[in-house]
């Protein structure tokens, strides 16, 4: 770059920069416009939105507690369901995780295996996998479990073979080297070193189990989800701002208690 | 102390026993008590094994005989989630520097980290009824639930990097008597915007994922057409529509990597 003839007049980028940065932002804008112009939606319910927003907020005023000791009920369930799918995925991705890390797979067989229950449970939403598993175990809180439990395996799975690719190969080389068992070598060699990383991912998942529980029932899988529906199929939307209520309180009792754990176990 | 050669064991997670014992039990009293009572209705399953035959030997082939309803499917959810990321970005700018505790004063502070833990709090599903009821069926809906969706996130990490600005471009700014805005734009803008730009690449993607289930209660977009067609019994089209979602997620996640990648 000739600096002599940028002396007196500075600028921040070069012109072939500036051009760069104008034809991304052209075509971004373009894209937001083909979206905006080409999207199937009647414009007078958007200007319509804000008043029906307002109205709607207006009939949720005051929340309504009378149904409050079944919706607690639910609230339970659903902690359940978070609590145990979370605790049963831990165990089963436990193996994914295993074979699908690089350095610790038995084969390229088993890490192409590995990669694949990763990649098919976690592109399925859990929404997705639920109305799978209320087709077969019929309404309730098992195919929610169920369903939340194949949506975490690929997320544990994933996270905890990044983990385990990135431990130090030192620890285990020492084992093998004095004649450790393969088992031996993963308890004291792999073990220890992802440990930290392990709880960090289970409790980060129990969190999200947490907030995916609540709308399992709305495709029948059990939890709030079913008095939310059921509140908003009947208009009762002074229920429905209870049921939100409760909602929230959950949320952020899964925030408080997964923070207490991150801190207390790492 | 020398004639008892003792064994090196791991120290255990939980130093005090009595505590960790404690906890253990806990935690084994209530897997056994709530996995005991889930209510497994055996008959019910053994019909859905059934049902399940059934799903998979309709879902094999795929069917892509209405691709035509599938494209315009999938199209719906990419506008939506195009459009969502552009309306989450523009709203989420001024509610981060609301809710960067440097920049903005208490009361102001606390209404913005409020506004975001709501936004943060409900699952889009959840935010997608509400929106259908209040504005109708269809992708409007889905937009705006991704809107609040793309908040919660964006809004989020954005106030978060503004805390952590470098505070001296700031102070030269007021020290010529800059006024409020001029001092946003000149002196925090340019310090965030590769994070935002970041943000929205990945939330893009992230929207992509959503807009695919909110459709499932109303809001639009392939979610729509996928729960048309598993509550028509059409699995094999059901399956079309699976794999198209999944292979959508999987070129957009590595779309966004290789853009993250690049840009930083």
């Amino acid at each position: 770059m000739n600096t002599q003839n940028t002396m007196d007049s500075w600028a921040r980028f070069t012109p072939m920069q500036r051009f760069k940065r104008y034809a991304a932002f052209l075509s971004v804008t373009l894209i937001v416009v083909w979206a905006f112009g080409s999207i199937d939606v009647i414009w007078e319910w958007v200007w319509d939105a804000p008043i029906q927003l307002i109205d709607l907020f207006d009939r949720m005023i005051p929340p309504d507690p009378t149904n409050l000791p079944s919706i607690l009920e639910a609230i339970w369930q659903t902690i359940n369901t978070a609590t145990i799918a979370t605790f049963l995925a831990v165990f089963l991705s436990l193996p994914v995780a295993y074979i699908s890390a690089q350095n610790t797979t038995p084969n390229r067989f088993f890490l192409w295996v590995g990669r694949f229950i990763v990649v098919s449970s976690r592109s399925v939403n859990t929404i997705i996998w639920a109305l799978l598993f209320v087709a077969i175990f019929g309404p309730g809180i098992v195919a929610g479990i169920i369903a939340i439990m194949f949506r975490s395996i690929g997320f544990l799975g994933k996270l905890l073979g990044e983990a385990i690719e990135e431990i130090d190969p030192a620890p285990i080389e020492a084992l093998q080297a004095c004649g450790a068992s393969p088992f031996k070598v993963v308890l004291y060699g792999v073990v220890p070193q992802v440990a930290p990383a392990f709880f960090a991912i289970s409790i980060l998942r129990w969190d999200i189990n947490l907030r995916e529980s609540t709308v399992l029932g709305l495709v029948g899988a059990g939890g709030i989800g079913v008095i939310l529906q059921g509140a908003i199929d009947t208009f009762q939307w002074q229920e429905v701002s209870m049921v939100l209520l409760t909602i929230l309180a959950l949320v952020i009792f899964g925030e408080v208690v997964s923070s207490t754990l991150r801190k207390k176990l790492i | 102390m020398t004639a008892k050669v003792s064994h090196w064991r791991k120290p255990p997670l939980i130093k005090t026993p009595a505590l960790r014992y404690g906890i253990y039990a806990v935690a084994l009293t209530y897997f056994v008590l709530t996995i005991a009572t889930l209510p497994i209705d055996w008959e019910r399953t053994a019909k859905g094994m059934e049902a399940a035959g059934r799903i998979f030997s309709g879902a094999f082939p795929p069917s892509f005989e209405r691709s035509g309803l599938l494209f315009s499917g999938f199209m719906e959810s990419l506008k939506i989630a195009i459009l969502a990321t552009a309306g989450g970005l523009i709203t989420s700018v001024p509610l981060a520097f609301m809710a960067a505790r440097n920049i903005s004063p208490r009361p102001i502070y606390y209404l913005g980290r409020g506004i975001i833990i709501l936004a943060r709090s409900f699952h889009p599903v959840i935010v997608a009824i509400i929106f259908v009821k209040a504005v109708g069926f269809g992708p409007l809906a889905g937009a705006l639930t991704l809107v609040v969706y793309s908040i919660g996130f964006v809004a989020k990490l954005l106030a978060e990097r503004i805390e952590e600005i470098d505070f001296g471009q700031v102070e030269a700014m007021r020290a010529v008597g800059a006024p409020f805005l001029s001092t946003m734009i000149y002196a925090i803008l340019p310090q965030i915007m590769p994070r935002l730009v970041g943000l929205g690449i990945y939330q893009l993607d992230s929207n992509l994922r959503a807009s695919a289930v909110i459709g499932i209660v109303g809001a639009g977009g392939i979610g729509a057409t996928l729960a048309n067609a598993f509550g028509r019994y059409d699995y094999d089209f059901a399956l079309a529509i699976t794999m198209v979602i999944v292979g959508a997620i999987l070129i957009s996640e590595a779309f966004s990597g290789v853009i993250r990648k690049r840009m930083s």
